[in-house]
């Protein structure tokens, strides 16, 4: 254990901490997110992922080594036992049967990753994979996952090496408040193993052709990633992220700003 | 939510069984439905009975067609390769349907018994006679623009939100219930989901543990002409106000016979008999198409806010059947 938080006791104290933990660590992610855009001129994208990976560490650690505060007795109704695997760690929980995959890893597991948007399958924030597919975890029954292998975003990552699908999202801005990129990301690299599947669209235009593996045009990549929204409207720069992974073609994220403005009117 | 007991099924004999002996049990399949009407209160089962993991996730060609695995993933339907080439056009509804997430989450036997969207049926406190019999349809004198313009009753207006649905009921598919005597039986797709009448709350005539085990579609010759077009409120991510599965099997020129469904515009699937009647024999020409919509539409009767699906109706026919007609599956 490297951070120091190993030998805190469960239950209140712990979830104390936790809480203080996660506070400082949005402080800084609010200064930071106040101070991002000024930095995007500046610094050189090596120098920006440096930063953003050591938040991501934290994060990472801290959910990960964090004690499973256990809920009140008298809240349980109908306990069921389910174990699985959650980024890679077997996992065993007794819990109440109506608790949702999401309520599980944010309030059993700690894994704050995974985002509580609506709550009802309509906006993607809480999209994490089962098995290596994307679905949503606000609308799956934790009773349902035994034996399965659950990817959550902070799974995506191996220490300091971020998932290339993260560097894209950070290089490309594809985010401003950050609620709802970790259903992004995740859905996107499910996304990349489907069209590598040949798996199609509403959008492609021939389903009767046979396909090996799809080339996904930037329509293809909207209707595919229509489940995840973004009231902060960071579309164009998600889909910018994605296309770079999916194409393996880098991109200048600057170049595609419109620098100067001919002929303006209002 | 209303607490529950869960109880796993390997069987489908079992789990069958299970939910005949509690009149508040249900099956819960991928859940994308079901449990987000338990959240809002508006089902409440005493037990959910976990089908999730039978083994009727096949798809597979039979002497007849093919048959579809009612636990099959939506996702791993549309994708089939058998789907894809003979059916393409139920390939595109399932695809025209919610999101990625929830297409790799939802079930072809939890789609079609999925519940309808609409907003008063949504909502506890105001009244509904789907959801509480008797009480009332607030969607009659209240804001009606997505519900029915054919087959409702003044007992409720919902229409039937289930993409894939529609082209089921376009392709004379068959429904495979597994009863609770332990007996199967075949529900013919037009006679699987209810118009309301007076008894708004059946949605289909699947008997209470009753399980759906597959789904059929017959061999046809539409797969080159066919086609499913969705027109809602957004291009992507949001349920059907019309849609339409077109398919057709053209012979010298001529239709020899044309398969019509449409979406969003009944409380079922709704066949479009007198418009697949009209093109019989004709040429597959923009008039012909007109004229059949035509002949269609003139049925229908709007409510306050909802006139506008007759025209729009019309207009998804004729470009449906245009795309069929080009080839564009
Ligand atoms: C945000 C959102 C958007 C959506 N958009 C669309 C859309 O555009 N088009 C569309 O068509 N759908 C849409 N859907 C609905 C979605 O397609 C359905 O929720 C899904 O198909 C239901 O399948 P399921 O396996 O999850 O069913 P469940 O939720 O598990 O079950 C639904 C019902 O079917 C019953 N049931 C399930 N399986 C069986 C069986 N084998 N035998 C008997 N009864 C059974 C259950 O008891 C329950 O009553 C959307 C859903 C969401 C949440
Ligand atoms: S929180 Fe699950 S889709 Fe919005
Ligand atoms: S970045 Fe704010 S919601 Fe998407």
């Amino acid at each position: 254990m490297t951070n120091g938080i190993d030998d805190r006791e469960p239950g209140t104290e712990a979830e104390l901490q936790l809480q203080a933990d996660e506070e400082i660590l949005l402080d800084e992610l609010g200064i930071f997110g106040e101070s991002r855009r000024k930095f995007l001129g500046k610094v050189a994208a090596a120098g920006l992922g440096a930063l953003v990976l050591e938040i991501v560490a934290e994060q990472k650690a801290l959910a990960f080594d964090a004690a499973e505060p256990s809920l009140s007795p008298l809240t349980v109704e109908n306990p069921v036992t389910v174990s699985f695997s959650v980024n890679g760690m077997k996992k065993s929980i007794e819990l109440d049967s109506r608790m949702t995959l999401l309520d599980a890893l944010r309030e059993r597991l700690a894994l704050t990753g995974s985002k509580k948007g609506c709550d009802h399958g309509q906006c993607g924030a809480c999209t994490v994979m089962i098995d290596g597919r994307r679905v949503l975890a606000c609308l799956t029954l934790t009773a349902q996952c035994e034996g399965r292998e659950i990817t959550t975003i902070e799974g995506l990552s191996h220490g300091a090496d971020l998932h290339p699908m993260q560097t894209a999202f950070i290089k490309h801005d594809g985010f401003q408040c950050g609620f709802c990129t970790p259903g992004q990301i995740c859905s996107a690299v499910a996304l990349m193993q489907e069209a590598k599947n040949g798996e199609l669209s509403y959008v492609t235009a021939d389903v009767r052709q046979k396909t090996a593996t799809i080339k996904l045009s930037d329509d293809e990549i909207r209707e595919r990633m229509s489940g995840n929204l973004c009231r902060c409207g960071a579309y164009p720069n998600i889909v910018a992220a994605i296309r770079e992974v999916h194409t393996g073609k880098a991109t200048d994220p600057m170049a595609e700003l419109p620098l100067e403005v001919e002929n303006a009117s209002v | 939510m209303r607490a529950f007991k869960f109880t796993p099924s390997s069987e489908p004999e079992a789990a069958v069984k299970a939910v005949k002996a509690n009149s508040e049990a249900k099956f819960i399949a991928g859940g994308t439905n079901l449990i987000d009407l338990m959240k809002e209160g508006i089902e409440g089962p005493s037990e959910l009975v976990d089908i999730s993991r039978l083994n009727l996730t096949q798809i597979r060609s039979t002497s007849t067609g093919i048959s579809i695995g009612s636990l099959a993933k939506n996702s791993d339907t549309a994708n089939h390769p058998l789907v894809r080439r003979d059916f393409p056009m139920l390939t595109q509804a399932i695809l025209s349907g919610a999101t990625a997430q929830i297409r790799n989450m939802a079930t072809n036997g939890g789609n079609i018994a999925q519940r309808t969207r609409c907003p008063y049926f949504y909502e506890v406190s105001v009244n509904c006679n789907k959801r509480r019999p008797g009480s009332g349809c607030s969607s009659l004198e209240g804001y009606n623009r997505n519900h029915s313009i054919f087959g409702f009753s003044d007992k409720c207006a919902a229409v039937n939100p289930s993409d894939m649905s529609v082209a089921l009921a376009a392709l004379d598919a068959s429904v495979n219930v597994l009863g609770a005597d332990g007996k199967t039986r075949v529900i013919k797709f037009n006679d699987f989901h209810r118009l309301p009448g007076d008894t708004p709350q059946r949605d289909n005539n699947l008997e209470h543990g009753e399980l759906i085990t597959s789904i059929e579609i017959p061999k046809s010759n539409f797969a080159p002409h066919s086609y499913y077009l969705k027109v809602g409120d957004r291009a992507s991510h949001s349920f059907a106000l019309v849609s339409v599965a077109a398919a057709l099997e053209l012979d010298g020129g001529k239709i020899k016979q044309a398969r019509i469904a449409m979406g969003g515009v009944a409380p079922k699937p709704w066949r479009a008999y007198a418009a697949e009647k009209f093109l019989a024999g004709k040429t597959p020409s923009e008039e012909n198409f007109s004229a059949a919509a035509d002949s269609e539409m003139k049925a229908a009767i709007p409510l306050e806010h909802n006139g506008f699906k007759i025209e729009l109706g019309k207009r998804a026919i004729v470009l449906a059947l245009k795309r069929a007609a080009a080839g564009n599956a």
